[in-house]
């Protein structure tokens, strides 16, 4: 029988195709390597900081001796850090969102201007975070924060000082970038027909822009919150001279109180305690705490995009 | 089918949307609703559209024809001052659309573009259900009333024969529909805001044959209403649709006149060529 050449010739590979294999190692190989620095983390601060979480140590508030680990507590510390970065959230979102509407919708694409604006966003990306305290310092508590005093006649320093609405919007521009980075990304992946289509109806740019554009960027703005709060919940720097303080008897109140703070109290109980070994179990406790606490805002937000997305995709 | 394999026998079959004999540059006797005088439009500094002038009649189909990049589509979206949404176009000429000049500096654009409507290459539904779509333009005109907008959506949803299909499901997305589903319901939006005038962008080069005659229906259907406007590659739907017919070539306006003469009987003889398919 005739067959054809080509049906002869077997399929199977002749050689060991070595490249292929050596980067499928490699790549897999750098993954596991994060995956275990994480884990290594993450037990590390299990099996040290859990044998001192109890109900009592998340709900007092602790005397001015915060170094004993049979009395201390840290609600203090979770309503500082739950406070600011959710002040925070309220501040960024809407003027990030802002921004990245006038830089994808309205600034002409070319101009230098809107170079400039792009060009300061990237930048203020990297700034190192105590610069933003420091500009906190400047701008709000003596610039802001004294001005309002002056000009609302009280006879005490009342905002002219840290507190907690100093350090949120320290971290609002702080974590400006993100959002506004975020937000831009999403706006610019909705297609340019929809927004064509609304425009064709008599829509205005702001209609169009409120009730196609927005509602379908929602989901990737939420990803920018998302992000800007993980950035924030952690942070210590910006609030260092803007708002944290190392021990206050009360809850905080106001906004223009101090408070007390998860990531400094890490700071201040393996720095400044007396016996450092003693005070190792409620340190780690404190992060443990920390790493919660983040985990469950940011937990918050993505259940909400979720959910936005969903309605979406349904109504969508 | 394509143009290009198409025997000339073919064209001289093909049925004309108007029954009556029309004269050159003169389809029909309708009273003229669009006037373009001497426009130039550039795009920077190339220049898109040379010296345009015609007239388009009112409830009547006028195509317009030509190999890509001829300055078709641009010409259409001069209808609706879509071209303002480009950095650094700039038109020179008059465009007049009932006497009114459109580019006058006290026009406002979103009168204009709810008078003339336009259907879109790409179909551009909303990621909204069916009903929230075609009622987008009727709420931007502040309609509130449920029943006025139930009654304005289930019209124009028939007017673009698709009630049938989409009547049990109104409140679902919009998304869900077929191609040529989503191209009617586009259609339906842009009618439900009673335009004077629809403008088509190749309405139907994405769409599979069937999809594509009824969406040919459909325009012959809405030419009793509307005085429609429409961009083809598609020679034969052209042919098939149209009263009048313009042929462009690199931003020219080579030849304007009845579609029966354009197909049967040019003046210019590169118009001939690509109508007979020798060229595009």
């Amino acid at each position: 029988m005739n067959s054809p050449a080509i049906t002869s010739r077997s399929f199977r590979a002749t050689k060991f195709d070595f490249g292929s294999f050596f980067f499928t190692g490699l790549t897999g190989l750098a993954t596991l390597c994060i995956l275990g620095i994480l884990a290594i983390i993450l037990f590390n601060i299990l099996a040290s900081g859990l044998p001192a979480i109890s109900w009592r140590f998340i709900s007092t508030i602790p005397k001015k001796d915060f170094f004993e680990p049979a009395t201390t507590g840290v609600l203090p510390m979770i309503l500082g850090t739950s406070i600011r970065v959710i002040v925070m959230t309220i501040f960024v979102i809407p003027i990030g969102v802002i921004t990245a509407i006038y830089l994808t919708e309205y600034a002409p694409n070319l101009s230098p201007v809107t170079r400039v604006i792009r060009a300061a966003v990237n930048n203020l990306a990297g700034v190192p975070s105590i610069v933003f305290g420091l500009f906190g310092v400047g701008f709000f508590i003596n610039f802001i924060g004294q001005g309002m005093d002056k000009a609302l006649g009280h006879e005490s320093v009342v905002w002219g000082q840290p507190a907690l609405l100093w350090a949120s919007l320290t971290l609002a521009i702080m974590t400006l970038p993100v959002v506004i980075v975020a937000t831009e990304e999403s706006l610019k992946a909705i297609p340019m027909g929809l927004r064509e289509g609304s425009l064709a109806l008599g829509a205005t740019k702001l209609q169009t822009i409120l009730r196609v554009v927005l509602p379908q960027a929602l989901p990737g703005i939420m990803t920018g919150g998302i992000l800007a709060i993980s950035r924030a919940a952690g942070e210590v720097a910006p609030i260092l001279l803007t708002g944290v303080a190392y021990y206050m008897a009360d809850l905080p109140t106001k906004l223009s109180n101090q408070f007390m703070d998860l990531g400094y109290h890490v700071f201040v109980l393996s720095t400044q305690s007396p016996d450092i070994e003693k005070t190792r179990p409620i340190t780690f406790a404190t992060v443990l705490v920390l790493l919660v606490l983040t985990f469950a805002l940011n937990f918050v937000a993505i259940i909400i995009r979720a959910r936005v997305r969903k309605k979406l995709r349904a109504l969508g | 089918m394509n143009p290009t394999t198409m025997p000339d026998t073919v064209l001289q079959k093909i049925e004309f949307a108007s029954g009556e004999p029309a004269q050159a540059n003169a389809g029909t006797t309708a009273a003229s609703l669009i006037e373009v005088e001497n426009l130039n439009l550039h795009y920077g500094s190339a220049q898109a559209l040379k010296n345009i002038s015609l007239t388009m009649k009112e409830k009547v189909v006028t195509a317009f024809i030509g190999p890509s990049g001829c300055g078709k589509s641009t010409l259409l979206r001069c209808l609706n001052r879509m071209n303002d949404l480009i950095d650094g176009v700039r038109i020179e000429g008059a465009m007049r659309i009932g006497g009114h000049d459109i580019y006058a500096r006290d026009v406002d654009v979103i009168e204009l573009r709810k008078r003339v409507g336009m259907v879109f290459q790409k179909s551009n539904p909303f990621p909204k259900s069916i009903y929230d779509n075609v009622a987008y333009g009727l709420r931007l005109q502040g309609i509130k009333s449920g029943s006025e907008l139930d009654a304005a959506v289930a019209q124009s949803l028939r007017s673009a024969a698709l009630w049938d299909e989409v009547k049990d499901r109104l409140h679902t997305s919009a998304l869900g529909l077929s191609g040529g589903q989503q191209q009617r319901l586009c259609i339906a939006r842009a009618i439900a805001v009673k335009p004077e005038i629809i403008l088509m962008d190749e309405p139907a080069s994405a769409l599979d044959p069937i999809a594509t005659s009824r969406i040919e229906d459909l325009i012959l259907e809405l030419k009793k209403d509307f005085t429609i406007v429409i961009v083809t590659h598609n020679m034969q739907q052209a042919a098939r649709i149209s009263d009048d017919t313009a042929f462009f070539y690199l931003g020219e306006l080579v030849e304007f006149a009845s579609t029966k003469k354009i197909f049967t009987n040019p003046a210019h003889k590169r118009t001939e060529d690509y109508v007979t398919g020798r060229f595009g």
